[in-house]
């Protein structure tokens, strides 16, 4: 029997996400091989090799959700991060100190004891691309040199030119058969180029799933709670190329269908505005900042974050595969983003949009102003920015968000007042 | 008709009742914030100067940080849009607002009919806000009524470079250990809060009239050092502290008017 017979998405969301630790330890007590990869590292490579993989972002998201990061950045500051890198790292290296220190002594430290994460297990290989940040690159070098296992980088340049030149085509298709041949010389046995097409071709029914999911957000009221993006997530970021996410993303789909056919949406009758999201979710502080939006009535129908995994390519095609992977949202230049951004507005039909200057992710956060300003000038929504953190509690205050949201919302009155909207 | 408007600050607690939504009959800040007696004082002061009583309010409402925890307002709203309200209403051709309050600074752009374009504020850091003139005025051994006064003697600003509250108290004090004269080195601390405030202003575009308002603007140093930046004439708001629960009192009277 199909064991998510008769659950929701969310039921099944679960499920599979509990399904991807156990498969990993599994596969560590099996003798088989287990990755580490970035989120938006190509995934395809190490699934046609039947290596089981783990996601250290998503881990580090889930235990600050979780209120249990503190813990995290305290063990990854003593060990002498800075209190200034990324949240996501600093939670993920202190839990892999945990790991590390129970590997080598045989003992469970107390504070693994209480980690309140899914415990995962230490990895055999390690998977990272430039298509999103360099701190990726140092913390997963880290990693490999403290394990002394391969480190596989795709090294995707920055797309400052559009449309894409082929010769960075070129480059990043020969980053991919360079990964091929690290995994062949790792496993000892030719790459799997049929398991290879199989899994590409998954990967992409999956993201033609993720996609309608986003594209239900256009309907108004909308059926879809943006926050809930922040959820699913989890799912396309980790188990993109395997039939669970598919059928996940699928059921989500149908339930969304049935309320609209229902004549249900996410907020009935009190959808008083929309907003979109820019940015990381702050994980510690989700249901705060979706309640303090709920409570004005209003709807977060878009997001750049969740579209990231948008991955869209020719199976088969490897050029194809090298543009999917270099044109996510992170990799392009501001004009394209501030289109991108836009384009994310009006599809969802938002009244306004709030970003997230994340201490983290510098990255996503030093262009904020610049695309609040170029996307104001053309599509005349108010918008705020508020400072706060993906993980670290201690850069996060509920109130100036409070404030802030609150204003926004007041822009967006205003507005409607004027008959503007 | 009588609206009220109270903003519950961080360091102050400030109340304004209107008259038919025009003539400002009390105005009262007492200088205790959120979670203290400042509310009640605040609000007693200004029934006892307008002669009123509770009950010849019509609507209230609750600006500020403690907004929330002003439990008899009808309605609360943000300090940014009180402030763009209280600001219009006094000027109407104000286009730039720059607020420096007990904790926060902000920066706030406004069209023509005084709607919030725009809005910057401070980050988790009271660098550029009243506290870090606080902690300067006690390391400098006078009290924050008496900094102008002193600015207006300097030569020229101290060097006070570092942005964090408490290296430039570090500063100070080795500007102090050095010898500097303490008129120089107040010039320089005025600068530094005009540079954070200005810092903020800039992430849009600066437009005049520009008028600032919160309880720093009654500093004539910061004033002046943030016109010498600017280079753009500066208007204070009349009783600047007070700019935010006016425009609650006004938010409140328009309230007022929808349910008669």
């Amino acid at each position: 029997m199909n064991q998510t017979e008769g659950m929701n998405s969310k039921q099944m969301l679960g499920h599979y996400i509990n399904k991807s630790f156990q498969d990993a330890r599994e596969a560590k007590a099996n003798g088989k091989l287990v990755c580490w990869s970035s989120s938006v590292a190509p995934d395809e490579f190490c699934r046609a090799m039947d290596i089981e993989i783990l996601y250290p972002e998503n881990m580090a998201a889930a235990v600050g959700a979780k209120k249990g990061a503190p813990d995290m950045l305290k063990i990854a500051e003593q060990k002498g991060y800075n209190v200034d890198i990324c949240s996501y790292a600093r939670v993920n290296l202190g839990y892999f100190e945990l790991l590390k220190e129970q590997a080598l002594t045989g003992k469970t430290p107390e504070a693994l004891e209480n980690y309140v994460g899914e415990p995962a297990v230490l990895p055999d290989v390690v998977i990272t691309s430039t298509n999103l940040c360099g701190t990726l690159l140092k913390w997963f070098e880290n990693i490999a040199a403290e394990l002394n296992i391969p480190c596989i980088v795709i090294d995707v340049p920055f797309n400052y030119e559009r449309p894409m030149p082929q010769r960075m085509v070129n480059y990043v298709k020969g980053q991919f058969e360079y990964a091929i041949k690290q995994l062949e010389e790792l496993c000892g046995r030719p790459f799997d180029y049929d398991k290879f097409l199989e899994v590409q071709k998954q990967s992409q029914r999956t993201v033609a799933q993720w996609d309608k999911i986003a594209s239900m957000t256009s309907l108004k009221p909308s059926p879809f709670n943006g926050f809930d993006f922040f959820n699913y997530m989890a799912l396309i970021v980790s188990y993109r190329a395997t039939a669970g996410a598919e059928e996940t993303f699928a059921k989500c789909v149908e339930e969304l269908e049935e309320m609209v056919k229902n004549g249900q949406s996410a907020f009935g009758e009190n959808e008083k505005h929309r907003i979109a999201w820019e940015g990381i979710a702050v994980w510690p502080a989700l249901g705060l900042t979706f309640k303090t939006f709920k409570n004005m009535d209003t709807l977060m129908t878009g997001s750049g974050y969740p579209d990231i995994w948008s991955l869209r390519y020719t199976p088969g095609d490897m050029e194809s595969m090298a543009r999917g992977y270099s044109n996510v949202y992170t990799n392009i230049n501001l004009e394209e983003r501030t289109k991108a951004v836009e384009k994310i507005m009006e599809n969802a039909k938002c009244d306004g949009i709030v970003y997230h200057n994340n201490r983290s992710c510098k990255l996503m956060s030093m262009v904020n102003v610049d695309i609040a300003e170029a996307v104001q000038k053309n599509n005349d929504k108010p918008f705020v920015v508020f400072d706060g953190d993906q993980t670290d509690p201690n850069n996060f205050s509920a109130a100036q968000f409070e404030t802030r949201a609150q204003a926004l919302g007041e822009m967006m009155d205003a507005k409607q007042a004027k008959g503007g909207k | 008709m009588y609206t009220m408007g109270i903003d519950v600050g961080s360091a102050s607690s400030k109340v304004v009742i209107l008259k038919d939504g025009k003539e400002v009959v009390a105005a009262y800040v007492a200088q205790v914030g959120t979670g203290t007696s400042g509310p009640e004082q605040a609000l007693n002061e200004a029934f006892k100067q307008s002669g009123l009583s509770q009950q010849d309010i019509s609507k209230t409402v609750a600006t500020g940080y403690g907004r929330f925890a002003f439990e008899d307002a009808d309605r609360q709203i943000s300090e940014i849009s009180c402030h763009a309200k209280g600001v219009h209403f006094q000027f109407p051709n104000a286009r730039t607002i720059i607020d420096i309050g007990g904790q926060d600074a902000k920066a706030i752009r406004l069209d023509k009919d005084g709607n919030v374009k725009q809005f910057f504020m401070n980050d988790k850091c009271a660098a550029g806000t009243g506290r870090f003139l606080d902690v300067m005025a006690r390391v400098l051994e006078t009290t924050v009524d008496h900094l102008a006064e002193y600015s207006e003697k300097a030569e020229f600003p101290a060097s006070i470079s570092s942005t964090c509250t408490v290296f430039a108290e570090s500063e100070v004090i080795s500007q102090l250990a050095k010898g500097e004269k303490k008129e120089n080195i107040i010039a320089g601390v005025h600068k530094s809060v005009a540079s954070k405030a200005l810092a903020l202003a800039y992430r849009g575009v600066i437009e005049e009239d520009i008028v600032m308002s919160g309880g720093v603007a009654l500093n004539a140093g910061v004033v002046k050092a943030i016109a010498d930046q600017t280079g753009m004439k500066i208007t204070v708001a009349e009783n600047p502290q007070t700019i935010g629960a006016l425009g609650a009192a006004l938010f409140a009277y328009e309230e007022a008017l929808k349910d008669h």
